[in-house]
């Protein structure tokens, strides 16, 4: 067990000038305010990785900009899966005694610290050297190569991942800070730019600058307080080429251990903050955890199932999809849009039930994958 | 590495993997090791490229100009014969459960894999009710 005792979001989008230090910091001052601590009450730090400012050593670094003296600090990479990755790792770290009061931080301008191109072709790294990247893949093109096979697998339609879009972007709509709040339509992602078939634009989450921040604690603390009560990985392979079952990832394996060592079911879950990268992402990992039968998730996002006052309210700030991604924070949004919820204080975006929630990210091409339950104190 | 491993990302064309004779396990990426039982002596497997095309995409947004200059493309995963699954660049309409062979074709200075419809076979595909046949691909020269 330990505990969440703050948050710290910025907004996400263009921060011109910004960089990847000023993030972090920014959002590390905000958790820290948020949990009612001083820099000092710090005595670990985990911290995630930048694009925008490779560093052997950014823990450190950090530390020393933002002027703590941590006791354990260091940096973390599992791709998107980093944000819930590093908050398990505190779990861990404060269960075992290692650490009393760990801060948890990523912050990146993505956006406007390099050029697309450059975002673009980094990012295709992820894929094979050899074997896949002098292909001139993307990481779109991965996920259209499985959005392609699941739609074959389980009758889904480009339409069908467009409700995922929409239902994003009318979460976002009540979040300020989110980076795309107009509504759309499922006609306006079907006509939207192709990227990878099937996905279009709107398929895919933007490129962001923001940055987000943690404290987790073995004790609860003054401020805003959420359990943590387990945290789940499971790696299944990393290139899409390897994948051996390219509808079939792992997320109902990690899901269902991190729910089983809390002691729940799935029908316990009130909220539920899931990575959603690509529409396909969000729809393939919804249905291998079980939060929709195969094939639904589309057709439950139209009917209003995963609204705010729908029986599965989902990632209520908007999702990497709206709200945005600027690399290790865009998840761990997911996180602290659950904290907000949970402690009551999302404001018109509140939902009635917030005790027990579910979180799922992935890195990689459905890659890594990290599952988290949290209640309410 | 021997010879007998060299394959189009080495510039040979050809597609080749490697099989384990120890616990018969077979993978795609050049190892000197079995990943499934560690066995220190995995042998070549060379591959027809023959196989079903098991995902398919069509890129618009391309990642470097090289590409961007013949964008829109395909890449396909094919699932061939020997169990193996590979990925490969196919005409613009590939689509899942089509029966394909590999040819090798410059692309972007690099000669790469490029899996083409064996139009004559029918109800081969891995669910044949849904497979489509190739006659309507363009072919590896209009690119």
């Amino acid at each position: 067990m330990s505990y969440l005792l703050g948050s710290g979001l910025t907004r996400f989008g263009r921060h011109e000038g910004r960089t990847t230090l000023d993030l972090m910091t920014e959002a590390s001052s905000a958790a820290l305010a948020d949990a009612q601590l001083e820099r000092g009450d710090i005595d670990g730090l985990i911290c995630g990785y930048s694009m925008t400012m490779p560093h052997l050593m950014l823990a450190t670094v950090f530390a020393e900009y933002f002027g703590i003296r941590p006791t354990y600090a260091h940096a973390v990479q599992v791709g998107g899966a980093t944000g819930f990755a590093m908050v398990m790792l505190a779990h861990l770290l404060v269960e075992s005694g290692a650490a009393q009061r760990i801060l948890v931080v990523a912050g990146e301008n993505r956006m406007t610290g390099q050029s697309r191109d450059a975002a673009i072709q980094a990012l295709a790294q992820t894929g094979h050297p050899q074997y896949e990247v002098p292909l001139g893949t993307t990481i779109p093109a991965y996920y259209g190569l499985i959005a392609s096979r699941y739609m074959w697998e389980h009758q889904v339609t480009e339409a069908d991942f467009a409700e995922l879009a929409v239902l994003m972007r009318r979460q976002a709509g009540r979040h300020e800070g989110a980076q795309f709040r107009e509504p759309i339509s499922v006609e306006d992602v079907l006509r939207s730019r192709p990227i990878a078939a099937p996905l279009k634009v709107l398929d895919c989450c933007p490129v962001s600058d923001g940055g987000c921040a943690f404290v987790i604690a073995r004790e609860p603390g003054r401020g805003h307080n959420v359990r943590i009560r387990s945290a789940r990985q499971i790696h299944t392979s990393q290139h899409v080429t390897a994948a051996p079952d390219l509808t079939h990832f792992g997320a109902d394996v990690s899901s269902g251990q991190a729910l089983a060592d809390a002691g729940r079911t799935l029908a316990d879950v009130e909220y539920a903050a899931i990575y959603d990268s690509f529409t396909v992402t969000l729809t393939l990992l919804l249905e291998e955890i079980g939060l929709a039968a195969r094939g639904r998730a589309g057709a439950l996002a139209r009917d209003g199932y995963f609204d705010r006052d729908g029986a599965m309210p989902l990632n209520l700030h908007g999702g990497l999809l709206s709200y945005g991604h600027c690399g290790v924070a865009g998840a761990m949004a997911h996180l602290a849009e659950t904290h907000v919820q949970m402690t009551g204080r999302a404001q018109d975006r509140q939902v009635a039930r917030a005790g027990v929630a579910l979180l799922h990210g992935d890195g990689g091409v459905l890659s890594s994958h990290v599952s988290l339950v949290l209640e309410s104190t | 590495m021997s010879a007998d491993l060299d394959d189009w990302t080495v510039g040979a064309p050809r597609l080749v993997a490697q099989r384990c004779e120890a616990c018969a396990a077979r993978w795609l990426f050049r190892r000197d090791f079995c990943p499934h039982c560690g066995c220190q002596s995995p042998q070549a497997l060379a591959l027809t490229g023959v196989g079903i095309v098991h995902a398919a995409t069509v890129v618009h947004r391309a990642p470097d100009d090289e590409f961007r200059a013949i964008a829109p493309y395909a890449l396909v995963l094919v699932e061939l014969e020997e169990a193996v699954r590979v990925m490969g660049h196919a005409p613009l309409g590939a689509a899942i459960g089509v029966r394909v062979e590999v040819t090798f074709v410059e692309i972007a200075g690099r000669l790469l894999p490029y899996f083409c419809p064996i139009p004559t076979v029918t109800g081969r595909s891995d669910r044949g009710d849904r497979g489509d046949q190739g006659g309507a691909w363009t072919s590896p020269s209009s690119k």
